[in-house]
């Protein structure tokens, strides 16, 4: 088959996968982002209890592969009798792994305001809740939002992880194609060339989106 | 009858096992400006921060207008202390205006329209009216530290803090913010002040208070302290200073 | 039953750690000319060199080692599961290793190399005697990051069906059924690996230190 065969066959497929990816990465991204912030407050401003729950978590999170997070959720949890579908044990996995990562970006954010913010938001009567919303955070979640676009694209990619244990994500999509025309390297190829599209486009927009939100001496260095 | 404002008891504070606040003892009356010098190091900073429970002190009380500070009711308390910074620590997400109107209106609750006019009102009183859509990085040093003491102003404080308000500054910028203070002292503001700037001290200042390694080794009044101090720690340290800062910059 | 399995699982440990050392290896061994290209080169080199590596940044891992273990054949190149991992697991982190010694390098900054050729050293000297070793700093805590990120994506050569840790776990369970504990000890395995990685680290860095030096970075 040719190349423009193999494309004209196999696009609808993977694009009906992609529309589960993105919505994959969308759902995470968004639950992520909630717990994430909840995780690194716990983390930064909570108490003992708190704190060490939070820093457990996170670190618990980030230091097993997310492979193994998704199986435990998906093949582990029948063991008492919680069976979810590829399609959950995914959302699931990947919001829980995505709150870890964006709460640690979101506590170097909130380590590099420094602590003269804070003493001064003290100094003019706020408690310690009402500087954390009205004068850390709002300076913290701008200068994160470099580290979070980043952590979107990386969860992009990493969805593909799902097809492992069955949900019906692009990569899923490209495998049944393949093992229907033998076309391995092509369509794998053009697969490739999908996300490397999807990761492209969204860092250009990203990068603007970043340039139009930044506030004057609230620059924010790209890593 | 003179009101004390602010009575500081005994105050102490250790970090670890290093004592940096020894047992101070001071009181600071109704329109007067008190001047805090002395060696870095010595204590300074810290017992502006234990003022206003910004840290917390290990030993001693400390009233303002009779009612003891705690770290229950610090919250409240501060409102009525404006505190100044070395680097100023204007918020730096939010403009001129806002950094001055937000403590009206979060903290003291006042409408937008009030809070605003309130703050206008400061902002033109230290010289920046026409700076308040500018967010900080936009403003030079000096009126940065200008834009914060009107933050602290504006919650209408019964007392102000400064802590070595010009130390951060160029040289040429620390003028207009000591006329503002100057002016400040004059309107009969109660104020307690650490620096470096002789020149300050001895145009507006009722007391120089001298401190070192967490005690006060001597106070009285400036023309006492400057001309004829009566601790040889004074003397070679008054020395030290105009060496290193020159003449003063205020006559 | 996790001490009956883990003389099993330990045995797929160390496959683990030879596809990441291998994986980090060759990523290294990429990544330096590439980087070097990109701060020094023509601009072809450079173009050439920053296609590379943004390309292989955003092409998924699994999509990578799809292409190269079912891929490529079809091209008449044929490797065993575990070669094409180390391939997937190398190619990847060169580019992101790239990245690393990139910014790495720039960050230490012009008037460095300036003052350095200015008492007369050649350039080959003020790199070696001058950016080189504040760049190893620079470059430290993101290397140990992508350290452990090869580590954990290394599960990934499952889907190749290599016997690696979670390979061996899920062999485990199908004889035994107890998928949670057997998975949750892989957990731990992975977390006492990537814990020590970083803790280790942490000490070169402390070693490593000069005082007022810092190399904060926040990373994935």
């Amino acid at each position: 088959m040719s190349f423009w065969q193999i494309i004209l066959l196999s696009m609808p497929k993977l694009l009906s996968g992609l529309t589960v990816t993105l919505y994959m990465t969308v759902f995470a991204a968004s639950v992520g982002l909630f717990f994430g912030i909840v995780l690194c407050l716990g983390r930064v401003y909570g108490n003992k209890f708190a704190r060490l729950l939070s820093s457990g978590f996170i670190e618990l999170i980030r230091g097993t592969p997310m492979l193994v997070q998704l199986f435990i959720l998906y093949y582990g949890l029948p063991v008492y009798g919680i069976r979810l579908t590829p399609l959950v044990a995914a959302l699931i996995g990947f919001s829980i792994n995505s709150a870890a990562y964006q709460a640690e970006y979101l506590r170097g954010s909130i380590q590099s305001i420094g602590t003269g913010q804070m003493k001064a938001a003290l100094s003019i009567g706020m408690k310690k809740w009402q500087a954390v919303r009205c004068i850390i955070l709002p300076q913290a979640l701008r200068r994160v939002i470099p580290a979070w676009t980043n952590e979107f694209i990386y969860l992009l990619k990493y969805t593909s992880m799902a097809y492992i244990i069955g949900a019906p994500e692009m990569m899923a999509q490209a495998k049944f194609i393949a093992s229907r025309n033998f076309e391995f390297f092509k369509v794998y190829l053009l697969t490739a060339a999908v996300y490397l599209s999807i990761v492209w486009v969204l860092s250009f927009v990203f990068s603007h989106l970043e340039k139009r939100l930044r506030i004057p001496g609230m620059v924010v260095t790209e890593r | 009858m003179i009101q004390v404002v602010l009575k500081i008891e005994d105050l102490k504070k250790n970090y670890g096992k290093a004592e940096i606040l020894k047992g101070i003892s001071l009181e600071v009356k109704k329109g007067e400006t008190k001047v805090i010098i002395g060696p870095s190091g010595t204590g300074k900073s810290t017992l502006l921060a234990c003022v206003n429970r910004l840290v917390e002190p290990d030993h001693g009380r400390v009233l303002l207008e009779g009612e003891e500070i705690t770290s229950r009711n610090a919250h409240k308390m501060r409102q009525k202390i404006g505190y100044v910074f070395q680097d100023f620590n204007l918020f730096n997400h939010l403009t001129a205006l806002d950094n001055v109107r937000i403590g009206l209106i979060k903290v003291q609750k006042l409408s937008k329209e009030e809070a605003t006019q309130i703050a206008l009102e400061q902002l033109s009183k230290v010289g920046l009216s026409e700076k308040a859509s500018l967010y900080p990085s936009q403003l030079s040093g000096g009126q940065k530290q200008r834009v914060a003491i009107a933050r602290a102003l504006a919650m209408r404080p019964k007392l102000m803090l400064f802590d070595e308000p010009t130390s951060a500054l160029d040289p040429e910028l620390i003028g207009e913010v000591l006329s503002v203070m100057i002016d400040l002292a004059r309107s009969g503001m109660t104020m307690l002040v650490v620096t470096h700037e002789l020149g300050f001290a001895r145009t507006v200042a009722d007391e120089i208070i001298f401190m070192e390694n967490g005690l006060i080794v001597e106070q009285g009044p400036p023309a006492l302290i400057f001309s004829n101090p009566q601790k040889d720690r004074t003397r070679q340290f008054l020395r030290k200073l105009t060496e290193l800062y020159g003449e003063e910059r205020i006559k | 039953m996790v001490i009956n399995s883990l003389p099993v699982l330990l045995k797929g440990t160390l496959v683990t750690v030879e596809l990441t050392i291998l994986g980090l290896g060759l990523g290294f061994l990429i990544a330096v000319p590439v980087s070097f290209a990109q701060v020094y080169g023509g601009r072809v080199a450079r173009l050439i060199c920053s296609l590379y590596e943004r390309t292989f940044r955003s092409i998924p891992l699994l999509v990578l080692l799809m292409l190269v273990f079912y891929g490529l054949p079809q091209i008449g190149i044929r490797f065993a599961p575990f070669v094409s991992c180390v391939l997937g697991l190398g190619i990847r982190s060169s580019a992101y290793q790239s990245q690393i010694f990139r910014g790495a390098i720039l960050s230490v900054g012009k008037g460095q190399t300036l003052a350095a050729l200015s008492i007369g050293m050649t350039p080959f000297e003020s790199f070696r005697y001058i950016v080189f070793p504040q760049a190893l700093r620079f470059s430290l805590a993101p290397w140990t990051n992508e350290f452990t990120i090869v580590l954990k994506d290394s599960s990934m050569a499952y889907a190749l069906g290599v016997v690696e840790l979670l390979r061996q776990g899920s062999y485990i369970i199908s004889t035994t059924y107890e998928p949670m504990v057997i998975f949750l000890t892989c957990a731990a395995i992975y977390l006492l690996m990537t814990l020590s990685a970083n803790k280790l680290m942490g000490y070169v860095e402390k070693k490593l230190q000069i005082p007022g030096f810092e190399t904060k970075e926040v990373s994935h």
